[in-house]
């Protein structure tokens, strides 16, 4: 009996992620990306390994999320991870006060922290704020996001999956009843075109799920928002500093490599192809940045970019939804058969979304096998260019 | 206000087997952008076809090398007031000394084999790769040391600049002989053998092109100068004994 076989648009975090799963319950899984691996929001991602601490006042089923996920990735993938942990800084009375919601937050989540002195805070990291009046610390991390996803795709790779890159989907194939049976590519290194067919085909393009989902005539509310994020050349701490108060723009500085990255911002756009870095926004993070880390001021930026985050639901304020994800099975949500949508969500949770999808694929084919992604540990990223 | 040049794009293309040409693309840009954000707004706004890698666009994750004007850059930090002047050229072509893809992309596949044989540590304690005078290293009363992320980001632009890896393709390279170092020779009989030979350690000219185009603190050059002394020293221990 031949596998059954699922085709998986885009290769960012839950394209990845989503091959990894399958291709362990043993789908013959192929993967087709227009351009590299992560070139979309997930390798432009800020690279926080959430401890779920930014989410555990409003929004408590991202925080569980987030832990659940930091603790396993931690173990399956530590050579992309910077495991240091992060502080949660309050500088002024409104911060101080934020204290008691948010380390309330932290039990009711399951988020360890501990309580430092500035003293403690300031010899620990002597780079932050002198002004700080309060200060917690909690296990985030910081992960390097083009080899997260290579982790993923080099462990999926190992178990048969194939991943056409630099190949865009230029149509759905949908039968007469209006189901998706494969997907019209064309690879653009060479020009030449072709079609795949698939059992079910999962739409996983993020911040892009709207416009595939289109392509089957199915309606999928994502809203992307971008936020710029900007790199300076001094890596000022090794943990990842926090702004203790409900999140807003520009308050967290994280360390990578040798530089801190400070993000971020939230707008909304319609065209997610490309969208420029605005002035005034870099202009924000530096400030916002100094506030947390004064000598960012006597550094030299290194790069400002920016990310579309795929936010999930109806209503407008970006910061107000929640950032958790959601997986359309089509067939319930449309009547189309074959199709599924992975969207919303965030890196940290990128193995648990995959994790829900491929739950959802397995029911629709009637296959029980069980997910084995949070006890395995990942293989080299490199493995993904080092295998044929 | 923010200033605006004209420039012309220059972009080399191939595709399939067929022979490489060359592109123009008449651009307004702003100076103070990266050449990133140009090659990505060609692809956005006037050709669908052109084929390059990137991800990160800040210089963590070093898919976007590419020759600009000659000169290997990281083109998600490299401003375009760099490069090039209002009404000026500026040309991208892909690394040399990969196998191309197609357009600006390579297959970088030889050197990420490479640097697991070797064992290149993508993450490892902060005290062997310090950041600088302005990071703190090692805070007290600490159980665990912090780690982080190498500086070697696997770029690929110091063996697109070597002029002998130009000439073999067995060469391993100067980010490989490099992170050879950065792993350590310390009696570890099989990296010696895949570092101390005529394709390893010794093929090195010192033209020192890689540490003129590394973007990310490494001086591979430097390092593999380093590595053939502690290779030596292996050897010495070798005749002598370990002391």
């Amino acid at each position: 009996m031949s596998k059954p076989h699922v085709i998986i648009i885009g290769a960012g975090f839950t394209g990845v992620a989503t091959a990894h799963d399958l291709a362990l319950r043993g789908f013959d899984v192929t993967v087709v990306e227009r351009g590299p691996i992560a070139n979309g929001t997930s390798g432009r991602t800020h690279g926080l390994l959430h401890c779920g601490g930014r989410y555990c006042v409003k929004d408590q089923e991202s925080a569980i999320e987030c832990i659940e996920e930091n603790t396993i990735l931690r173990k399956i993938v530590p050579q992309v991870i910077e495991p240091n942990g992060g502080l949660f800084i309050g500088l002024n009375d409104s911060d101080v006060e934020y204290a008691q919601d948010w380390t309330a937050g932290c039990e009711a989540c399951e988020i360890p922290y501990k309580q430092l002195t500035p003293e403690e805070v300031l010899a620990l990291e002597p780079n932050i704020n002198p002004e700080v009046k309060i200060a917690y610390l909690a296990p985030d991390g910081t992960f390097d996001p083009l080899r997260l996803a290579m982790s993923f795709a080099a462990t999926a790779k190992s178990n048969g999956a194939k991943f056409r890159l630099y190949t865009s989907v230029e149509k759905l194939i949908i039968d007469g009843k209006g189901n998706v049976t494969g997907v019209e590519i064309e690879d653009r290194t060479t020009g030449e075109r072709g079609e795949l067919h698939a059992d079910v085909v999962v739409n996983a393009t993020g911040a892009w799920a709207g416009e595939i989902a289109e392509m089957a005539g199915a309606d999928v509310p994502v809203k992307p928002t971008p936020g710029v994020m900007v790199a300076f050349d001094q890596r000022f701490t090794n943990l990842v500093v926090n702004r203790l108060n409900k999140p807003g723009d520009g308050d967290i500085v994280l360390p990578q490599r040798r530089m801190v990255v400070v993000g971020t911002t939230s707008f909304e756009v319609e065209d997610v192809d490309y969208i420029p870095v605005i002035e005034d926004h870099v202009e924000l993070m530096l400030e916002r940045g100094a506030a947390l880390i004064p000598n960012i001021r006597n550094s030299k930026m290194r790069g400002a970019y920016m990310a579309t985050r795929p936010l999930i639901g109806a209503g407008s304020a970006g910061r107000s939804v929640a950032r958790t994800f959601k997986c359309f099975d089509h067939q319930e949500s449309d009547s189309i058969e074959g199709f599924v949508t992975i969207t919303g969500g965030k890196a940290t949770t990128l193995r648990v979304m995959a994790e829900k999808t491929s739950d959802i694929v397995c029911d629709k084919l009637g296959i029980d096998v069980k997910c084995r992604t949070a006890e395995l540990p990942l293989l080299s990223y490199r493995q993904f260019y080092a295998q044929p | 206000m923010s200033t605006k040049w004209n420039i012309t794009l220059v972009v080399y293309r191939q595709k399939g087997g067929a022979a490489p040409y060359y592109d123009e693309f008449k651009m307004e840009v702003n100076p103070d952008e990266y050449v990133l954000d140009a090659v990505e707004r060609v692809w956005a706004f006037h050709d669908r076809s052109l084929c390059f890698a990137h991800a990160c666009h800040h210089s963590t994750c070093g898919a976007c090398g590419m020759r600009v004007n000659g000169v290997e850059k990281l083109t998600c930090i490299t401003l375009i007031r760099e490069v090039t002047s209002d009404g000026g050229t500026m040309k991208v072509e892909p690394l040399r000394n990969f196998p191309v893809i197609s357009d600006l992309s390579v297959d970088m596949g030889s050197l990420f084999t490479r640097m697991d044989q070797i064992g290149h540590r993508s993450v490892l304690p902060v005290s062997e790769e310090p950041a600088g005078e302005k990071s703190p290293v090692l805070p007290q009363a600490q159980e665990e040391e912090y780690t982080r992320l190498s500086d070697c980001i696997e770029c690929g632009m110091c063996i697109s600049a070597c002029p002998v890896a130009t000439t073999t393709a067995d060469y391993l390279g100067p980010a490989v002989l490099a992170g050879a170092y950065q792993h350590g020779v310390n009696g570890d009989m099989s990296l010696i053998s895949m570092v101390d030979n005529a394709d390893g350690v010794w093929r090195c000219h010192h033209a020192f092109e890689c540490n003129e185009v590394c973007p990310s603190f490494v001086d591979p050059g430097t390092k593999i100068m380093d590595l053939r002394k502690a290779v030596i020293r292996e050897r010495f221990r070798g005749l002598f004994g370990s002391r």
